[in-house]
């Protein structure tokens, strides 16, 4: 008895290394006179106080080992970028090893908006946010470019999955525009899928099979979350087998003490 | 006395096919009535309402490979090429009446099928009902386990959406992973490489309709004429029963309502499940391509233990120069399955050999009364129930975060390690159990004994 | 005194004339029990409840409703029967616990039968000959009615698993049958391609085409010309158990961030672009074949030959030279 204890312990502590071990990014430093700041001032100094770190002076971007953190260079992201990474909460991110998760926001959102003009007049400008009318997109459409392009990370039905050894996110939180900009942007691992690639019209297509995915057709009843099989054989273990176990216990007796 | 009008048919019957005899010892026929024995009744409820919802759905769905255009109610899908198999599936979900119901249902009762002859293994394996004079009667079970288990897999695979197209693949694979005979293994069986020749899609409909229903069919009906045979087995208890005498509850008119009662609970279950909770929502799948895959495609829960020693087993061919002995499929896909039914279908042998015990047993054990039987169950059971879990590894990811190549590496290991701490624990358990009985009942003797004496 | 003995007689037969209880009833071969009236309403009040539920799943079916109603009027229909059953089963039916016996092993019986067919024999003198006679004409038999099992597949002519539809300058096309372009493959991202003119569905059409800046490639020698521009193609069906490989996995910022991989959904095998698709992670044996690529002169990509090795999951003679 002891001994199998014992061993359940000593496999939670194996487990515990493996547990994400994601660092809290430092508390957002705001410059003491913000409220007198005007956006294009505000935009700068909060950069320097919170993102510089990692990605260097004016978004020149910092490797390993040159500055305190390590981050890519900002220089032509532009406001989509800015916009998507921000109001995800992925950044600010703690550990520039950790995979960036949505998360609260930490920003207001004036101090979004000035953070975002700023990054977007970096460099040579880049991408602005991009404009999505989901209404125009045909979900048949999406559904096929989804699986094609997108089903084999996020999983058909957007549930999210994993790509080894990342995880990959479910979409029931994104909002159209953030679909969008993760597909022109392919944020962290995920691929970038430009115009060319994924036209402005199969974009609308796919963000609007994303919001279908959302409250998909549960003709069949309670949707235990469509995954799949998984979830069907929990369902069959932990209330088929239960209540007919139950039903057997009814009819029939139990043994007595001999 | 009033005649009794059933005497009419009985006497009619009896005249013409010598009924009478046969119906008397079938009436009188008498049963244990502790409740595990319902278990395989359960199963058997589920394999009717598979047939009868089965024979429903056989009279809609179109077992060809074609291509069409959808063109029917769920609109994410109009205007997609997919086969008839498939197109014919969505009608039944969307057009039939009444469609969905009996598709969730047929599907609900394959997966309750298989759990409930497992449960039903594990009472006859924990109480040691598999030993003589049962063995062939065991045997027969074991053979219909692994034929429900390959129908349940060419059931939902017949439908040809993307989650059951990309497990057909990895059913190919396996085939072509058994040494030196797999690739002409696969080509038989699929009659080309995958996805094969539109004939394989035949070969799996009639397999599925007509020859595995009948051979299951004829099993179970082998399986009760072997049990009636030979007897129920007993629990000990009420100390009436021994190895020769039985105490039981007559079928008619005991069991007959509790059996009837059973059997339109689980139709009640499977029903209420198939209206109530989706399963297999083939429409949010899509149909099957060769260059398409989606995240997350799992097997039904009876072939997760395969799925989890297909990811578990480290990348590596057994080679010989440039010819390939072992692929990698073949340590979960066909060792796994085999090593498990072989000691399962050996159980009986080897209990005989390690015990040597040989006699006839009509009594059964209670799990703590045998063990090392009991203690090498656990084990057995926990090392395929770690293979099993393992397999769910990227689900606990996106939960919980985990890291997915640190759980595999902890399972890997924890598969060995916790069986062997599971064999050990269990036994101690039964031990302890047994000895806290044996000193109950001491004390209860010496209570008795000191009243007997007089204070 | 006459009067007081007829009495005492009287009592006495009324007495002895008292009902019975039905158990002591001689000749009964079913125990008898108690009337249990509230049982019996109870099973009646069930059944009729059935019926109601029953009547309900025809009306929903014929109007239409959803699966929902009509597996809740089903499953209550078929649970109200199996209510009524069961507490007809405690409450109506007597509780008979009876004995009986294990059957017996009868070994007159056994030897009965052993002698039957043991003096059958009598006029058998070659058994043994008859035997091995009787054995080889079976086992003919049973091997020609097997023998057309092999019309299933080319069981004796494993060629078929080293086809591929790709040939030198097959152009790749999209899913839609558009060329690919050498100048619209970016970085960063992936796609899928097919042998122009060929069925999509064969296993060694998909093609994923991803492309890595010139300088990343650690191709071994005899590949370093198969891909022009950084651009590389791989068979999209996994080595390991067939899925498709529709996974990339691609870094926005290398020096922290995992490098680039090719990952299948099924049981996570991971393969590395950048060295011709050897595999990093996960149960395969064997690395993604790669297709050689050439760009033509309308800039469309196409095949430079044929795969690295046989694409598909690992059979006896997958490592072996294609038969010509």
């Amino acid at each position: 008895m002891r001994a199998s204890v014992g061993a359940a312990l000593g496999a939670a502590l194996l487990l515990a290394p493996a547990a994400p071990a994601a660092a809290e990014p430092p508390p957002i430093v705001r410059p003491a006179d913000a409220a007198k700041l005007s956006p294009r001032e505000l935009g700068p100094e909060l950069y320097a106080a919170n993102c510089a770190r990692c990605h260097g002076g004016d978004g020149a971007g910092l490797l390993p080992g040159e500055g305190d953190g390590a981050g890519p260079p900002l220089l032509g992201a532009g406001a989509q970028a800015a916009d998507f990474y921000l109001r995800t909460g992925y950044m600010p991110l703690g550990d520039p090893s950790d995979q960036p998760v949505r998360s609260r926001v930490r920003f207001r959102e004036h101090e979004i908006r000035a953070l975002v003009d700023y990054v977007a007049g970096l460099g040579s400008g880049g991408p602005g946010v991009p404009r999505v009318d989901a209404a125009a997109g045909s979900v048949s459409d999406g559904l096929e470019l989804f699986t094609e392009h997108c089903a084999g990370c996020h999983q058909v039905v957007a549930e999210g999955g994993v790509v080894t050894s990342v995880r990959v996110p479910p979409l029931d939180k994104a909002t159209p525009t953030q679909v969008a900009e993760a597909v022109r942007i392919g944020p962290y691992v995920m691929p970038a899928f430009s115009e060319e690639d994924i036209s402005d019209d199969e974009l609308a297509s796919i963000v609007a099979y994303v919001q279908y995915a959302k409250h998909p057709d549960d003709a069949g009843g309670w949707g235990i979350d469509q995954l799949g099989p998984f979830p069907e054989g929990m369902v069959t273990w932990l209330i088929g087998a239960v209540a007919l176990i139950g039903v057997c216990l009814v009819i029939g007796k139990r043994l007595e003490k001999p | 006395m009033r005649r009794d009008p059933l005497q009419e048919p009985i006497r009619f019957l009896d005249e013409r096919a010598g009924a009478a005899p046969l119906l008397r010892k079938a009436l009188r026929y008498l049963f244990p009535d502790h409740w595990s024995f319902l278990l395989g009744e359960v199963a058997l409820y589920a394999f009717v309402v598979l047939v009868g919802t089965g024979i429903y759905l056989a009279l809609f769905f179109e077992p060809s490979l074609a291509d069409t255009v959808y063109n029917g109610a769920y609109a994410p899908l109009q205007g997609r090429t997919m086969s008839e198999a498939y197109r014919s599936a969505l009608d039944l979900s969307f057009e039939v009446d009444a469609g969905l119901l009996m598709r969730q249902t047929h599907h609900w009762a394959a997966d309750v099928f298989v759990a409930a002859i497992v449960l039903h293994l594990l009472r006859i394996f924990f109480t040691g009902a598999y030993r003589k004079p049962r063995e062939l009667t065991y045997l027969v079970g074991l053979t219909m386990l692994m034929a429900a288990l390959l129908e349940g897999y060419l059931g939902y695979s017949l439908v040809d959406d993307l989650l059951s197209g990309m497990g057909l693949a990895i059913g190919y694979s396996v085939g072509l992973s058994v040494p030196v005979v797999g690739g002409d293994l696969g080509l038989l069986i699929w009659g080309a490489p995958f996805p094969g020749d539109p004939a394989f899609q035949s070969r799996m409909y009639i397999a599925h309709v007509l020859l595995l229903p009948a051979l299951i069919a004829g099993l179970i009906g082998l399986h009760l004429a072997l049990v009636a045979s030979r007897h129920h087995t007993q629990f000990r208890r009420l100390g009436a029963q021994t190895e020769r005498r039985l105490v039981g509850v007559p079928t008619f008119p005991g069991q007959a309502p509790r059996s009837l009662g059973l059997m339109f609970a689980v139709a009640a279950l499977l029903f209420a499940l198939g209206g109530l909770v989706q399963i297999n929502p083939i429409w949010l799948w899509g149909p099957y391509e060769l260059a398409l895959g989606t995240n997350g495609a799992q097997p039904d829960w009876y072939l997760g233990w395969l799925i989890g020693a297909l990811r578990l087993v480290p990348g590596f061919d057994v080679t010989i120069g440039d010819y390939t002995l072992i692929a990698n499929p073949f340590w979960g896909g066909v060792l796994l399955p085999g090593i498990v039914f072989a000691v399962l279908f050996a159980l009986p042998w080897l209990e005989r050999r390690f015990t040597g015990d040989h006699a006839t047993h009509n009594l059964l054990d209670r799990p703590r009364d045998a063990p090392g039987r009991t203690a090498f169950g656990f084990a057995f059971l926990s090392w395929v129930f770690m293979i099993f879990v393992a397999g769910s590894a990227d689900r606990v990811t996106v939960f919980f975060g985990i890291d997915y190549a640190s759980q595999i590496w902890f399972y890997r290991f924890a598969v060995w390690v916790v069986p062997v701490l599971v064999f050990f624990a269990a036994r101690r358990l039964c031990r302890e159990l047994q000895r806290a009985e044996q000193i109950e009942r001491s004390q209860e003797e010496a209570e008795a004994e000191g009243r007997l004496v007089g204070r | 005194m006459k009067l007081r003995q007829w009495i005492v007689a009287l009592f006495a037969l009324l007495r002895l004339r008292r009902r019975r209880p039905p158990s002591d009833e001689p000749g009964r071969l079913v125990e008898a029990g108690p009337p249990a009236p509230r049982g019996e309403l109870a099973v009646i009040a069930l059944l009729v409840l059935a019926a109601l539920a029953a009547a309900l799943f025809v009306v929903f079916y014929g109007i239409g409703a959803s699966t929902q109603a009509l597996g809740g009027a089903l499953a209550g229909a078929l649970g109200l029967i199996a209510a009524a059953l069961i507490v007809a089963g405690k409450l109506l039916v007597v509780d008979e616990e009876l004995p009986g016996h294990y059957p017996e092993p009868d070994p007159s019986e056994q030897e009965s039968v052993g002698r039957i067919v043991a003096e059958s024999g009598s006029r058998i003198t070659r058994k043994r000959l008859l035997g091995a006679a009787a054995g080889t004409a079976g086992g003919a038999l049973g091997a020609a009615l097997i023998a057309p099992a092999v019309s299933l597949g080319p069981v004796f002519d494993p060629s078929p698993l080293y086809d591929t539809p790709w040939r030198r300058g097959r152009r790749l096309v999209d899913s839609s049958g558009e060329p690919l372009l050498a100048t619209s493959i970016a970085t960063g991202t992936f796609y899928t391609a097919f042998p122009q003119g060929a069925a999509k569905s064969l296993l060694g059409a998909p093609v994923v085409v991803v492309r890595l800046p010139e300088d990343e490639l650690e191709l071994p020698p005899e590949r370093v010309t198969w891909a022009p521009d950084g651009i590389l193609a791989f068979s999209k069906v996994c080595t390991h158990a067939g899925c498709a490989i529709a996974l990339y996995r691609t870094p926005k910022f290398e020096p922290v961030q995992p490098r680039p991989a090719l990952v299948c959904p099924c049981h996570y095998s991971a393969f590395e672009p950048a060295t011709g698709g050897q595999v990093l992670f996960g149960p395969a044996g064997r690395p993604l074949p790669q297709l050689p690529l050439a760009i033509d002169a309308g800039g469309a990509l196409i095949a430079a030959g044929g795969y690295s090795g046989a694409v598909g999951p690992s059979w006896s003679g997958v490592r072996d030279e294609p038969p010509s």
